[in-house]
């Protein structure tokens, strides 16, 4: 290889053909309310957590129609799951239930509300 | 809604009592509050942390306003806080605040009182859940029956205990040996007030004045000759949580909450806080002790903190309890300011001694927040 | 002569009285209010051109001249389809007028944005609604409660509308022009104070309005923050912090204001229910009336004799009312022609 002073730069676009949406149509399939923001950013706004950390409901919910889940589970283990979100929404979207679902989905066991499953 | 009524907000810089705005708001949410006879359910932690609380909500129901306030050993935790932290099924936490009811359908009575926020969120949740989804209803009736033998029956009115000491605040009023009136300027003392989220904020309707507005603590301090102080960040949580605070790596969280709270108050220099959550007032009076060890930072007057209180204690010191029977030596932040204040008498040196006279003990004191301002108690 | 009943002397019933005067009928207008215009005589300017929201009433009147009796402060009691196809339209104080055909133009609510709670109003002392502000601005004073002059004001929009929370799901259409309308006026009064327009998606649909929000930006300076607010709480000097996310940038922020103004927005008029039951109309989810077929038949109802003019069949522009209007004076008279032969 020769060191010609520069490189050769990788697309820094994401590749919607390629992405992998697997979880994308997980979730609609689980939450019908999923897919149906907005992206006014009310819950956000008003996170708790998001107050003291980047964490962006709104956000999430994008980057899973995009197919970026590989830090998912780490940003979601900033939602202390309080519902404000799903307070707020206009759209009236079942925040709650669909970070519950995501955490089933992405198998993250220690924050999955277990104890509300099935009563319904 | 028509338009001339909005156009009726006055915007022309007359009669513009903020209060009206807030009036307006409290007439849509009132609740039938019955003034007596109660059953009585206690919190699981009020008692470790506040405690003498408890016991003087039933003293004031019972001795000064002469009510009918019945308890059960019998009755447990709702288990609330082991459904909110995912260790408690939801059926299982059903099923015990089923036999809640039934305990107190079976001593006669119709009316609960609630002493923890937690359980009247609970409470509130477990019964609007069965209004809308009979079936569930019914499978829990057959679960108590089978694991008790107890028949379920529902509550005629759910009240916490603090909607009936907002019901009853103008009797507690005329009974009143202090007043929440600096006694040094006769100026109202600024109260600040912090409700328990899951008061009303899951179910507006189920709370005195709602979610956004809520009158059941302002009520209760306007009654008393304070004055509320409203401040930016007061519709915030405290900073319990309970995902916030047992999780230990979660607790970040909670006290930095609490502090943007402080932080937004602090221009307003509250004389004291009011809260009707087991969790708030701990936190609040707790977390103003670590944040004065973490950052130098104190919120009260001369390095010490804004003493926090449980809306029963405050009902106490208005009817002229002792602090110290009050149980106010175990708070963290000293609430020896307000007493001075509010010109309460009291002995500095029966604050640690127990009611049979034995010491107590003294805490550590801690390295930056100032405690026991009294002059004559040092 | 053929006797026509219009309910509403708003912009669309003066407009259509004046059509079917012209056409030759009997034309009589009953109204709720003690005045007429509607909801727009309480307005100062109107976009896009910043007209006198006077003078475009004074205009829409004009015409009518003596040929049109207009009955103020009456509310409908009853109104009744005939057998011999007329309809019966009784008020608390007149007589009952038997009506060859009937104009329903009863108009729009705003929203009463008491009901956002979280935003304040009639709570803290600078939110405002955008009627609140025109009458201000009819005043020829725009101050603060404490009466200084506003030196940052934001603009909220969508309130009432699209909101699953208070049951309009509905885009009310003219919110977000009227934000920039009222932002730019705020600017020429006070061109020091710093404009903030808190928009979902800015609908500017019409030839003049995307010149309008490129004015606004490019002559007046208004930012345009993309985000909704969670909530707005009141400081110790009355001005009014907002909390909202600044989606374009992904950033969550603080700010206050010295005036907030929440662009309420349009609901059926009180009374379109009520209208709808005595007749047997139809009204969709939202609560508009519906007229039997939105794209061709716009003005007509399933009640024969019975029609539709302007915003009670749905939001709209003051220019598309008044064509709704006229379109649905000529219905009307195509229809009593048809009925005389």
């Amino acid at each position: 290889m020769i060191d010609f002073g520069y490189g050769i730069t990788r697309s820094n676009r994401l590749n919607l053909d390629e992405a992998d949406l697997t979880l994308a149509r997980k979730m609609a399939r689980r939450e019908k309310s999923f897919g149906t923001c907005i992206g006014c950013g009310t819950c956000t706004a008003g996170c708790t957590a998001g107050h003291f950390t980047a964490y962006n409901p709104r956000k999430i919910q994008l980057m899973i129609l995009n197919g970026q889940t590989e830090n998912l589970k780490e940003d979601l283990e900033k939602c202390m799951l309080c519902g404000r979100c799903q307070m707020l929404c206009p759209r009236g979207i079942s925040l709650r239930s669909l970070w519950s679902k995501l955490y089933r989905a992405l198998d993250a066991p220690h924050k999955t509300p277990s104890v509300t499953r099935d009563i319904f | 809604m028509g338009h001339e009524k909005i156009m009726g907000h006055d915007i022309d810089n007359t009669g513009t009592n903020p209060l009206t705005g807030r009036r307006r708001v409290w007439k849509e949410y009132q609740k039938v509050i019955p003034s007596d006879k109660y059953f009585y359910v206690r919190s699981c932690i009020r008692q470790n942390i506040f405690p003498a609380s408890e016991v003087h909500f039933l003293k004031i129901m019972r001795e000064a306003l002469g009510k009918d306030v019945y308890e059960n050993p019998h009755h447990t935790t709702c288990s609330g806080i082991g459904y909110h932290s995912d260790v408690v099924p939801l059926e299982t936490s059903m099923t015990i605040v089923a036999r809640q009811f039934a305990l107190m359908a079976e001593a006669g009575y119709e009316n609960l009182a609630v002493s923890c926020i937690t359980s009247f969120g609970l409470y509130t949740e477990f019964l609007e859940t069965w209004q809308h989804f009979p079936h569930i209803r019914e499978r829990i009736a057959e679960k108590l029956y089978r694991a008790t033998g107890r028949e379920l029956v529902l509550p005629k009115c759910v009240a916490h205990a603090s909607d009936i000491i907002y019901a009853l605040r103008d009797e507690i009023s005329q009974k009143a040996k202090y007043r929440l009136v600096n006694k040094n300027t006769g100026e109202p003392l600024r109260i600040v007030e912090h409700i328990g989220c899951h008061y009303a904020k899951m179910f507006p309707s189920k709370g005195v004045g709602g979610a956004e507005y809520p009158c059941v603590l302002s009520g209760m301090v306007d009654a008393w000759g304070g004055q509320i102080v409203d401040y930016p960040e007061r519709r915030q949580c405290c900073g319990f949580g309970f995902r916030q605070y047992l999780v230990q790596a979660n607790r970040g969280y909670s006290i930095s909450n609490t502090k943007k709270k402080f932080d937004s108050m602090e221009p307003y220099h509250p004389d004291a806080i009011i809260a009707n959550c087991p969790g708030c007032p701990y936190f609040m009076d707790r977390w103003q002790y670590v944040i004065a060890e973490m950052e130098g930072k104190t919120y009260g007057e001369n390095g010490f903190g804004i003493p926090v209180l449980t809306y029963e204690e405050l009902a106490g010191l208005v009817l002229g309890y002792d602090p110290w029977d009050l149980g106010l030596q175990v708070h963290q932040t000293s609430v020896e300011p307000l007493l001075d204040k509010m010109g309460i008498e009291y002995d500095p040196s029966q604050k640690y001694k127990g009611l049979d006279g034995k010491d107590l003990g003294r805490p550590e004191e801690p390295r930056v927040l100032k405690t026991e301002l009294c002059p004559h108690c040092l | 002569m053929k006797n026509i009943v219009i309910i509403g002397a708003g912009v669309a019933g003066l407009s259509a009285a004046s059509i079917l005067k012209e056409k030759g009928y009997d034309v009589t207008i009953i109204e709720k209010k003690a005045y007429d215009g509607g909801n727009v005589a309480s307005w100062d300017r109107l976009f896009p051109d910043s007209r006198r929201a006077s003078r475009l009433i004074d205009d829409v009147k004009r015409p009518l001249g003596d040929g049109v009796t207009i009955h103020y402060d009456q509310s409908i009691t009853s109104l009744v389809k005939m057998k011999d196809g007329r309809i019966g339209v009784k008020t608390d104080s007149l007589e009952t007028i038997h009506a060859d055909a009937l104009l329903v133009a009863s108009g729009f609510s705003l929203f009463d944005a008491h009901l956002k709670e979280e935003y304040g109003y009639g709570i803290y002392d600078n939110v405002y609604t955008q009627a609140d502000l025109e009458s201000m601005f009819n005043a020829g004073k725009v101050l603060t409660r404490s009466g200084d002059a506003p030196r940052r004001i934001g603009f909220v929009h969508c309130v009432g509308s699209r909101d699953e929370k208070v049951g309009n799901r509905y885009c009310s259409k003219v919110c977000c022009v009227t934000a920039v309308k009222q932002a730019s006026e705020i600017k020429q009064l006070y061109p020091d104070a710093q404009v903030y327009c808190f928009y979902m998606d800015l609908r500017m649909f019409e030839l003049p309005y995307e010149d309008m929000y490129f004015n606004a930006q490019k002559l007046y300076g208004v930012r345009f923050i993309r985000g909704r607010l969670c909530e707005a709480a009141e400081k110790m000097d009355k001005s009014v912090v907002l909390k909202v996310e600044d989606t374009l940038a992904g950033q969550t922020m603080n700010l206050s204001v010295d005036m907030l103004v929440l662009m309420a927005g349009m609901r059926p008029a009180s009374d379109t229910t009520r209208i709808a039951t005595m007749l047997g109309l139809h009204c969709g989810k939202e609560g508009f009336l519906t007229p039997v077929d939105t794209f061709s038949r716009g003005n007509e109802t399933e009640v024969d004799g019975v029609f539709l003019a302007g915003t009670c069949t749905g939001p709209k522009t003051i220019p598309q009312t008044i064509a709704d209007a006229r379109s649905a004076a000529i219905c009307i008279d195509e229809y009593l022609k048809k009925r005389k032969k």
